[in-house]
């Protein structure tokens, strides 16, 4: 493989929004007005940040209710958990793993992931490059998708509402859900990809 | 070897295409077949993709999502519905924000399209502030989520199954048409064209 030139070594500053090669000292894109930074220095500060953010929310939205069904008035309230429990006794097995996967899987193994390149990215590392950009894409393809119980509950609440017979309200554990799920994706963008390369010792395996 | 050869799948003539030819529209010389689609209607496939849409929104938007029969009791429910079942209190910006990701975001996504490459694709000057908005684009796509909010309705269907009968409105229809053309549409978007494309057309 060609040795690669990166935009730094050259002086020069990629657009992170439209691919526009401008000189380094330059500040905003000519094409397309983004701001220019050849590595975002704050990006550890606020990959932390929002990850902590995102995991305070996580511990309330796994504690309280997500729903709140009123079936002749006796109100059950379920958890996110117990919502995959009661998946499971109903004997629908995909569905119950599709549930587990996007709101217990995918976001405790974002926290993981997200804190592994930012703490592995600011050392000298020697782990192949290509691997950790395929987890940061991973992470934030993924990611998005742990909002299908929010809206699982928002179509639950809009469509039983039967006074008496039976009612579903959404818990308070709806918004922090909801909320862990944003702060874990501006998290992951956060993340300056660009740091994956910087640090690499001994440029054997991607050169 | 520089050039690319292309042959006519109509008519057998063979061509070889400079690289900067592969930019634009080409048609074959003997029975004008189409060899290359270039920029403009890549732009005009994008813009008319945004349009149609932005109308199938507008359609589900109004038409029922979902039906629920359980004894007496009907409900049907549009997305409109979905999105004010939240509305009560603390729920209130939950309410928004759902809103926002399935239907808000996505709208503005093609409008924001349809604003910077629309008067490209028909051959007129770029808006004012078209680069801010194809910046938009791009900006907003992780947090539309009209494809994740149908996973969600199919949960939603299993978790239902035996508290009541529920039957799929046309609005489901419509809005699964809307997560596939815009699936589509994102295999279109590639970031160095469409900016070439802006900057060449000021």
């Amino acid at each position: 493989m060609q040795r690669v030139i990166t935009a730094r070594e050259t002086g020069r500053v990629v657009c992170r929004s439209c691919s526009l090669v401008a000189p380094a000292k330059q500040m905003r894109c000519a094409r397309c007005n983004e701001w220019l930074q050849s590595r975002d220095a704050l990006s550890q500060q606020k990959v932390w940040a929002w990850l902590i953010v995102g995991l305070i929310a996580y511990i309330p939205a796994n504690l309280y209710a997500m729903l709140r069904t009123t079936q002749s008035f006796r109100t059950t309230e379920s958890t996110i958990v117990g919502g995959v429990v009661d998946l499971v006794h109903h004997g629908a097995y995909a569905v119950a793993i599709i549930v587990f996967v996007a709101s217990i899987v995918i976001p405790v193994g974002k926290f993981i992931v997200i804190a592994y390149l930012a703490i592995l990215t600011t050392r000298r590392h020697r782990t192949d490059p290509h691997r950790l950009l395929l987890l940061h894409e991973v992470v934030e393809f993924i990611g998005r998708w742990s909002m299908i119980d929010v809206f699982v509950v928002a179509i639950l609440t809009a469509l039983v509402q039967f006074d008496v017979l039976a009612t579903i309200n959404p818990g308070i554990a709806a918004v922090c859900f909801a909320l862990s799920v944003v702060f874990t994706m501006l998290a992951a963008q956060s993340f300056d990809s660009r740091q994956i390369w910087d640090r690499l010792e001994g440029k054997s395996n991607h050169e | 070897m520089s050039t690319d050869t292309v042959g006519c799948v109509v008519c057998d003539a063979i061509y070889s295409l400079r690289p900067e030819l592969a930019d634009q529209a080409t048609q074959c010389a003997r029975c004008g077949h189409r060899i290359t689609y270039g920029k403009r209607a890549t732009l005009a496939w994008l813009v008319s993709l945004s349009a149609t849409n932005v109308a199938l929104l507008a359609m589900v938007v109004f038409l029922p999502f979902l039906e629920l029969h359980s004894g007496q009791f009907e409900n049907a429910a549009s997305v409109i519905d979905v999105v004010l079942g939240f509305s009560s209190g603390i729920m209130v910006p939950l309410a928004l924000a759902v809103l926002a990701f399935i239907l808000m975001l996505p709208l503005s996504r093609f409008l924001l399209l349809i604003y910077a490459l629309g008067p490209i694709a028909v051959g007129r000057r770029n808006l004012p502030y078209a680069a801010r908005a194809l910046r938009g684009v791009f900006l907003l796509k992780p947090w539309a989520m009209a494809e994740i909010f149908m996973v969600g309705v199919a949960v939603a269907l299993v978790k239902l199954a035996d508290l009541a009968t529920i039957s799929i409105g046309p609005a489901f229809w419509i809005f699964a048409g809307v997560v596939i053309l815009n699936a589509y549409q994102d295999t279109l978007m590639c970031r160095h064209t469409l900016w070439t494309a802006l900057i060449c057309n000021e």
